[in-house]
C-alpha cells in the first residue's frame, strides 16, 4: 500500500449521500489527479460521522480540519485552498452557535467533546469498502485472539464481567444470553445479527453497518466460537440499500481473506455469514418474530420459553444480538472487562449511542458514556431546541418508550433510570419535542404506528391498541370525556399486563407516559376543548380581530366554503358553524387581522 | 404499463433465481422479494407461480404477501413518491407534506393514479433524520422538503 500525505474523509453515509457527497467524492478525486497528487493525497468515502445536521461533511486529516455543508462545486475551493497551500477554507468551518466563533478542529467542537465512541470508533474514520482499512485499525485482532488464546468458555466469562447489556431494546446481559446457548447441546447453532431497525427515528445500526460492517462480521464470528455456532445470520431491513450493499461487500471481502469460511485463523474454528431481508414488518424486532421470518413465515412472534437459546432458529439453540451490541465486542476483547466495566453507571456499562433527532439544532448520532444526562445530550451536545423555542419533552425508545418532561432533564440516563421515568432506552431513538409539539398528537401518532405494525396475534394487542387509537383520535377531535381519560390508563395497563410480546408489552407507554407528565393538556382537550399547542385542528378557530380588519373582502373571497360575510371596508366574521379551518384566509390576509387559536 | 404486464421472459428470470437457490427451506421471503423487483408487484397470477414451484401452500403464501408492508399485491406506478413518516420527519411537518401530494395528484396514500403514473405511499423511518421531513422519489432522496416545494418537485420527475 502506497503512504499518503493527506487523506480527505468525505461522508458516504444515507444522509450526506442524498446531499451529494457522491459527486463531492467524484469532484475532488478529478482535482487531485488534475493536480498531479494522486500519490500523496488520498480520497476516502467513509461511514456517518454523526453530524448529520450539518452534512455533507469533509474531514482534512492529519489536519483534523472539518468542513460542513460542503458543496460539490467548493471541491476547487478545498483542493487550492487546503490541499495545495495548506489554508485552511474558513467559511466552510463550523460556527459554534453561542460564542459565534468558528472552530477547525474536530475534537474541539461541542458536539463531539462530550462523546466517547466505542461502536462507532470506526465510522467516519475508514473507508467500509476496503477490509485492509478495517485490519489496518486492529480490525479482526480480537477475533485473532478468541481463537488462539482462549477458550469459549473464558469469552464468556470475559462478556460477562465487561457487564455488556443488549443494545437492541431490552438491555438483558450478552454474556448471559451466550451462555444460555452455549449450554444446550445440538448439532448446529446459529448466530443472528438483528439489524431490523424498524423504530422509527432511530439509525445507528443503519450507520454502523454503511460505516463499519466489518466490526459486525468480526464480533458475529466471536460470538459463534463463544456458544459453538457455524452459521451466523444478518437480518436487514430492505428498506436499507446502502447498508446491505456495504455488508454484502464485507462478507465477500471476508470470506475471500479467509477470515469468514473453514477453520479461520488455521484452526478448528468455522463460520459462515449470510444475508436475510426483512420485508417492513416492525414486530420482526421481537427475536422470535425475527426466526419466523427467516424461516419464511409471517413474522409473528412466539411464546417464551421455550428461548431462543434453546430452540431458536429451525428449533436450533440460537444467539440474537442487535447490530450495536456486536458492534462492541472486539474492543471489549481487545481491552479488557476492566476497560469496558470503567465506563458508564453500576448496572449499565459502557457507552450507548442516540438518533438525536425532531426539533433539536443538531441533528444527529451521538455515542456517550452511559450516566450522562438528558440535558448533556440535548443542550450541550445537540446545541439546543431549534428556533430558540421552549423544550418540552424528548421521547426515547421509539413506540415502546415514553416521553420524559423537563424535571427530569439532570437524570443520568442508564436502563434502570429510563424505565424509573416511564420510558425506555429501546434502541436509542431520541425525539426532542419543543413547546409547538401536542402530547396528545404525539402520542396519537405512536399508536398509529403501533396499530398498524400489530401482527395481529394476540387480542391485547390487536384489538387494545386500536381502541386506544380510537379513544385518542376522538380526544383529539374535541369529543373526548373525562371517563376516556380514566378508560385511556385501565386499557393501558391491561395491555401492558397480557400481551404477548415485546410489541405489545410496551405499547401503551407512549399513552400512559403522557398521561403522567402532560395530564393539563389532556385535561385541555377533553375539559376546555382547547389544544394548547394549537396543533389539534378540530379545537381551533379562526378569528377575525375587529380593530384590524379594513373589509378588503379578500378572506371572503378565497374562502373554499363561503363562511365569512361582511360588506365592504366593514369588518368580516368567520361563521363557526361552517368553517373547514383550512387557513385560507389566514394566509391571504395582508393586514393580520386573522388570529388562530 | 407495459412495465406491469407480466412476459414469459419476467417469468423466466424467477426461474432461473429459484433454481439457483440451494436451500429452498426458508427461500420464500427472498424468492418474494426477487418476485417484486422482476414484475414490479405480487399479483396472485405471480404468488400461485411460486406456490407451485417451491411446493408451498398458495395460503401460505399470501399469508407471507399480506403481512409485510414491503410486498404489494398492487401495479405501482411509473413513478413511486415516498414520504418517510418516521417520528423526526413526524414532528417537522411529512404529514403536511402527504396531504398536498395527494392533492396534487388526487389520490390517497397507497394508491396510483389513473394513468399509471405516479403512486405515493407513507414510508416508516429511512434513518435519514437529519433530513427531515424526507421524501423519496424512485429511489432518490430530497431533503428538508417544504410544502410549498412539492409542485416543483412533481414537475421534475
Amino acid at each position: 500500500m502506497s503512504r499518503y500525505r493527506m487523506h480527505l474523509l468525505v461522508c458516504g453515509g444515507t444522509g450526506c449521500k442524498a446531499s451529494q457527497s457522491d459527486k463531492i467524492i467524484e469532484n475532488l478525486n478529478e482535482l487531485v489527479i488534475k493536480n498531479g497528487l494522486d500519490k500523496e493525497v488520498q480520497v476516502v468515502a467513509t461511514g456517518c460521522f454523526g453530524f448529520c445536521e450539518k452534512g455533507p461533511i469533509v474531514k482534512v486529516l492529519p489536519d483534523n480540519v472539518f468542513y460542513i455543508e460542503v458543496k460539490p462545486e467548493d471541491a476547487e475551493e478545498l483542493v487550492n485552498e487546503h490541499v495545495i497551500k495548506g489554508r485552511v477554507v474558513e467559511r466552510l468551518l463550523y460556527i459554534e452557535p453561542t460564542l459565534k466563533e468558528k472552530i477547525e478542529q474536530h475534537k474541539e467542537m461541542p458536539f463531539y467533546k462530550k462523546q466517547i465512541r466505542i461502536a462507532l470508533r470506526n465510522c467516519g474514520f475508514i473507508n467500509p469498502e476496503d477490509i485492509n482499512e478495517y485490519i489496518s485499525v486492529d480490525g479482526y485482532q480480537a477475533l485473532g485472539k478468541v481463537l488462539t488464546e482462549m477458550t469459549p468458555q473464558q469469552v464468556i466469562e470475559l462478556m460477562k464481567k465487561s457487564g455488556l447489556r443488549g443494545r437492541g431494546g431490552g438491555g438483558f446481559p450478552t454474556g448471559l444470553k451466550w451462555e444460555f446457548a452455549r449450554k444446550y447441546e445440538s448439532d448446529i447453532k446459529y448466530i443472528i445479527c438483528n439489524a431490523d431497525e424498524g423504530d422509527p427515528g432511530a439509525f445507528m445500526d443503519r450507520s454502523v453497518l454503511e460505516g463499519d460492517p466489518h466490526s459486525v462480521l468480526e464480533a458475529m464470528a466471536i460470538a459463534g466460537y463463544a456458544i459453538g455456532a457455524s452459521k451466523g445470520y444478518v437480518y436487514i431491513r430492505a428498506e436499507y440499500p446502502l447498508a446491505i450493499e456495504r455488508l454484502e461487500l464485507a462478507i465477500k471481502q471476508a470470506r475471500e481473506t479467509g477470515l469468514l469460511g473453514n477453520n479461520i485463523f488455521g484452526t478448528e474454528f468455522s463460520f459462515d455469514v449470510d444475508v436475510k431481508y426483512g420485508a417492513g414488518a416492525f414486530v420482526c424486532g421481537e427475536e422470535t418474530s425475527l426466526i419466523n421470518s427467516i424461516e419464511g413465515n409471517r413474522g409473528e412472534p412466539n411464546n417464551k420459553p421455550p428461548f431462543p437459546a434453546e430452540k431458536g432458529l429451525w428449533a436450533k439453540p440460537t444467539s440474537v444480538n442487535n447490530v450495536e451490541t456486536f458492534a462492541n465486542i472486539p474492543p471489549i476483547i481487545l481491552k479488557g472487562a476492566e476497560w469496558f466495566s470503567s465506563i458508564g453507571t453500576e448496572n449499565s456499562k459502557g457507552t450507548k449511542v442516540f438518533a438525536l433527532a425532531g426539533k433539536i439544532n443538531n441533528v444527529g448520532l451521538v455515542e456517550v458514556p452511559m450516566g450522562t444526562t438528558l440535558r448533556e445530550i440535548i443542550f450541550d451536545i445537540g446545541g439546543g431546541i431549534k428556533d430558540g423555542k421552549e423544550f418540552k419533552a424528548v421521547q426515547t425508545g421509539g413506540p415502546s418508550g415514553g416521553c420524559i418532561p423537563k424535571q427530569y432533564l439532570d437524570t443520568p440516563i442508564d436502563y434502570d433510570n429510563l424505565s424509573k421515568i416511564g420510558s425506555m432506552m429501546g434502541s436509542g431513538g431520541m425525539i426532542v419535542l419543543d413547546e409547538s409539539d401536542c402530547m396528545v398528537n404525539v402520542a396519537k401518532f405512536y399508536l398509529e404506528f403501533t396499530v398498524d405494525e400489530s401482527c395481529g396475534k394476540c387480542t391485547p394487542c390487536r384489538v387494545g391498541n386500536k381502541r386506544l387509537y380510537e379513544i385518542l383520535t376522538k380526544i383529539v377531535e374535541g369529543k373526548g370525556t373525562e371517563q376516556d381519560l380514566k378508560d385511556l390508563r385501565e386499557l393501558g395497563e391491561i395491555i401492558k399486563d397480557t400481551a404477548l410480546c415485546g410489541l405489545g408489552q410496551t405499547s401503551p407507554n407512549p399513552i400512559l407516559s403522557t398521561l403522567n407528565y402532560f395530564w393539563d393538556e389532556y385535561e385541555a382537550h377533553v375539559k376546555d376543548k382547547k389544544c394548547p399547542s394549537g396543533v389539534c385542528t378540530a379545537l381551533l378557530k379562526y378569528i377575525i380581530i375587529p380593530e384590524k380588519c379594513v373589509g378588503c373582502t379578500l378572506c371572503a373571497r378565497v374562502c373554499p366554503v363561503n363562511c365569512i360575510s361582511g360588506q365592504v371596508k366593514k369588518v368580516h366574521e368567520i361563521d363557526q358553524n361552517i368553517c373547514i379551518k383550512c387557513g385560507a384566509c389566514q394566509k391571504a390576509c395582508k393586514f393580520n387581522a386573522i388570529e388562530r387559536k | 404499463m407495459c412495465k406491469n404486464k407480466l412476459t414469459e421472459k419476467m417469468f423466466h428470470e424467477l426461474d432461473v433465481y429459484i433454481d439457483s437457490i440451494e436451500d429452498k427451506n426458508g427461500a420464500l421471503i427472498s424468492v418474494l422479494h426477487k418476485a417484486q423487483d422482476i414484475f414490479g408487484y405480487l399479483p396472485s397470477e405471480v404468488q400461485l407461480y411460486i406456490s407451485r414451484k417451491l411446493d408451498i401452500p398458495a395460503a401460505k403464501v399470501n399469508g407471507v404477501v399480506t403481512f409485510y408492508s414491503y410486498f404489494t399485491e398492487e401495479p405501482r406506478g411509473e413513478h413511486v413518491i415516498n414520504v418517510c413518516f418516521g417520528t423526526a420527519c413526524f414532528v417537522r411537518g411529512a404529514e403536511g407534506i402527504l396531504r398536498e401530494l395527494e392533492d396534487k395528484l388526487k389520490i390517497k396514500a397507497g394508491q396510483t393514479t389513473p394513468d399509471g403514473k405516479y403512486s405515493i405511499d407513507a414510508l416508516r423511518c429511512v434513518g435519514a433524520c437529519g433530513l427531515a421531513p424526507v421524501v423519496i422519489v424512485d429511489g432518490k432522496v430530497f431533503g428538508r422538503v417544504k410544502k410549498e416545494e412539492v409542485s416543483s418537485l412533481l414537475k421534475d420527475i
